[in-house]
């Protein structure tokens, strides 16, 4: 375990110093990109409706019961931008991309693809991992951008439509225009930011170290899953504490 | 379409190289040179090391003890592998699946930006030409018999014009008349740049047909060296097991 957590920590910042490179790479950093955004998009659409209007429906007639169904619209923006929409956006990207990444790269290692690398001089860090991570790292907070507007429009439709919560649409959006600001984006944003970093990082440290033909991929692909949502449980707590501590 | 490359061949040594993995000791010591230009064929029977010190060269291992040198300095040293081009054969063919024929072979050119994309393309055409897969740049790995993808990565390993060129097996699962063209392709290869080319293989035909000089390994040894012929009236017991092996029916 603590050779995984030091070689994870090597390849990020292996990764890190690989930087300056990214514009060189930046073909396959579209490529990836495309992937991440333009593959997830719709799913992420989708899933933010539903989630949104799970909370609305939760909430809303708690809320109304108590007289404070003015309030529904800033709780569910606040609940959707500062919580639910970056970690069920990363659990999400982590089975979607993170295995494909862990997969992919895992079948390199395998097939010999990536001594071929090495054998070319060709560094499989600037090569595959950068432009992996680079891309996720700007995607997954855009889709998360996305996430929290079609979230507040699904709880938006909910509390509209549910008899037992009836707050009008008009009614909705104030209340979250004047609850939600700026910063409370940029803190899901952030922690979504961290939560690209830890998914990248740890697919591709999990596909460069597969060994043992296909098995040894499907084992890759469950760990890169795994580990990634398990980091991003435990790390969306701290961040969350140092975040709202800094806010103060 | 050959071209006459004027390159400076390099020379290779290996000193006591070991390398366990676990408690299993694959190489036990090994020590050879290879001289710039020379063929030398490491021949031996599967499981014997080849593989793994062929990895030791190009430095996709490192040995537990013991030291490789290219032109006298070790193959560690700093900017050594930047110093001189070096080229492997994957017995596989290791060529990259997401990528085309002519990006396969293109790779090395567009990754270290070392010519225009005019001239790319160009290099490419000829390197599939010479390995007889001329037409070939948009078709993928998958498209290719095994055969093919080994002509492949000769054409991606031919684009570095190598001054040191590996063959891991570069016959194995071939058909004999396939097998002739690698083997040609070879030696045309060594006429042509002059590179300094080891290669693994379990093949006897192919290794008495290209070697200038064979190591004969076995169990992570090396069991006899020399020219083709010293190594033929070897009288070492696993040589002549290895080099008089045939299939013989027993009489019903």
């Amino acid at each position: 375990m603590f050779r995984d957590i030091g070689g994870l920590f090597l390849l990020f910042w292996r990764t890190l110093q690989a930087l300056p490179l990214t514009f060189r790479h930046r073909r396959k950093v579209l490529e990836q990109f495309y992937e991440i955004g333009m593959g997830s998009l719709l799913m992420v659409c989708i899933l933010s409706v539903f989630i949104g209007g799970v909370l609305a429906l939760e909430i809303g007639p708690v809320m109304v019961e108590r007289g404070l169904s003015n309030f529904l619209g800033g709780i569910v923006g606040l609940g959707l931008c500062r919580e639910l929409a970056p970690t069920l956006m990363a659990v999400l990207i982590a089975g979607r991309i993170g295995s494909a990444m862990a997969a992919e790269i895992g079948s390199m290692a395998v097939y010999q693809e990536i001594d071929a690398l090495r054998t070319m001089n060709i560094n499989p860090v600037h090569y595959l991992v950068l432009p992996r991570i680079t891309a996720i790292a700007v995607g997954l907070p855009m889709l998360v951008v996305f996430a929290d507007l079609v979230g507040w429009l699904g709880g938006a439709l909910v509390c509209s439509t549910n008899q037992q919560i009836a707050v009008s649409m008009q009614s909705f959006f104030a209340n979250l225009r004047d609850t939600v600001e700026v910063k409370d984006v940029v803190h899901g944003l952030i922690k979504t930011f961290v939560f690209a970093l830890v998914i990248g990082t740890v697919s591709c440290h999990q596909g460069l170290a597969t060994i043992g033909g296909p098995r040894g991929i499907g084992r890759s692909v469950t760990k890169a899953v795994v580990n990634s949502i398990v980091l991003i449980l435990i790390l969306d707590y701290f961040l969350t504490h140092l975040l709202v501590q800094i806010e103060q | 379409m050959s071209t006459a490359l004027n390159h400076d061949s390099v020379r290779v040594e290996a000193r006591g190289l070991r390398k366990s993995f676990g408690d299993h000791e694959v190489l036990r010591g090994v020590s050879f040179t290879v001289e710039r230009g020379e063929i030398f064929v490491l021949m031996g029977p599967s499981g014997s090391g080849k593989s793994v010190l062929l990895k030791h060269i190009i430095g996709l291992e490192e040995p537990d003890d013991g030291e490789l040198l290219l032109e006298g300095q070790s193959i560690h040293t700093e900017g050594l592998r930047d110093r001189y081009r070096m080229a492997m054969v994957f017995q596989s063919g290791a060529l990259l699946n997401s990528l085309t024929v002519g990006e396969n072979v293109g790779l090395y050119l567009r990754e270290h930006r070392l010519k225009p994309e005019d001239e790319i393309r160009r290099i490419i055409a000829e390197k599939l030409e010479i390995v007889g897969l001329k037409g070939t740049e948009e078709k993928i790995p998958g498209e290719l018999s095994g055969g093919m993808k080994k002509r492949v990565a000769l054409a991606r390993a031919l684009v570095i014009e190598p001054q040191l060129i590996l063959y891991d097996e570069p016959t194995s699962e071939l058909d004999p008349l396939i097998a002739i063209t690698i083997g040609q392709e070879i030696l045309a290869l060594r006429d042509r740049t002059h590179a300094t080319s080891i290669v693994v293989t379990h093949d006897r035909d192919l290794a008495f047909g290209i070697a200038d000089r064979i190591a004969m390994i076995a169990e992570g040894e090396i069991l006899e060296i020399g020219r083709p012929e010293d190594v033929r009236r070897s009288q070492h017991p696993l040589v002549r097991r290895f080099l008089t092996a045939d299939f013989k029916r027993k009489p019903q």
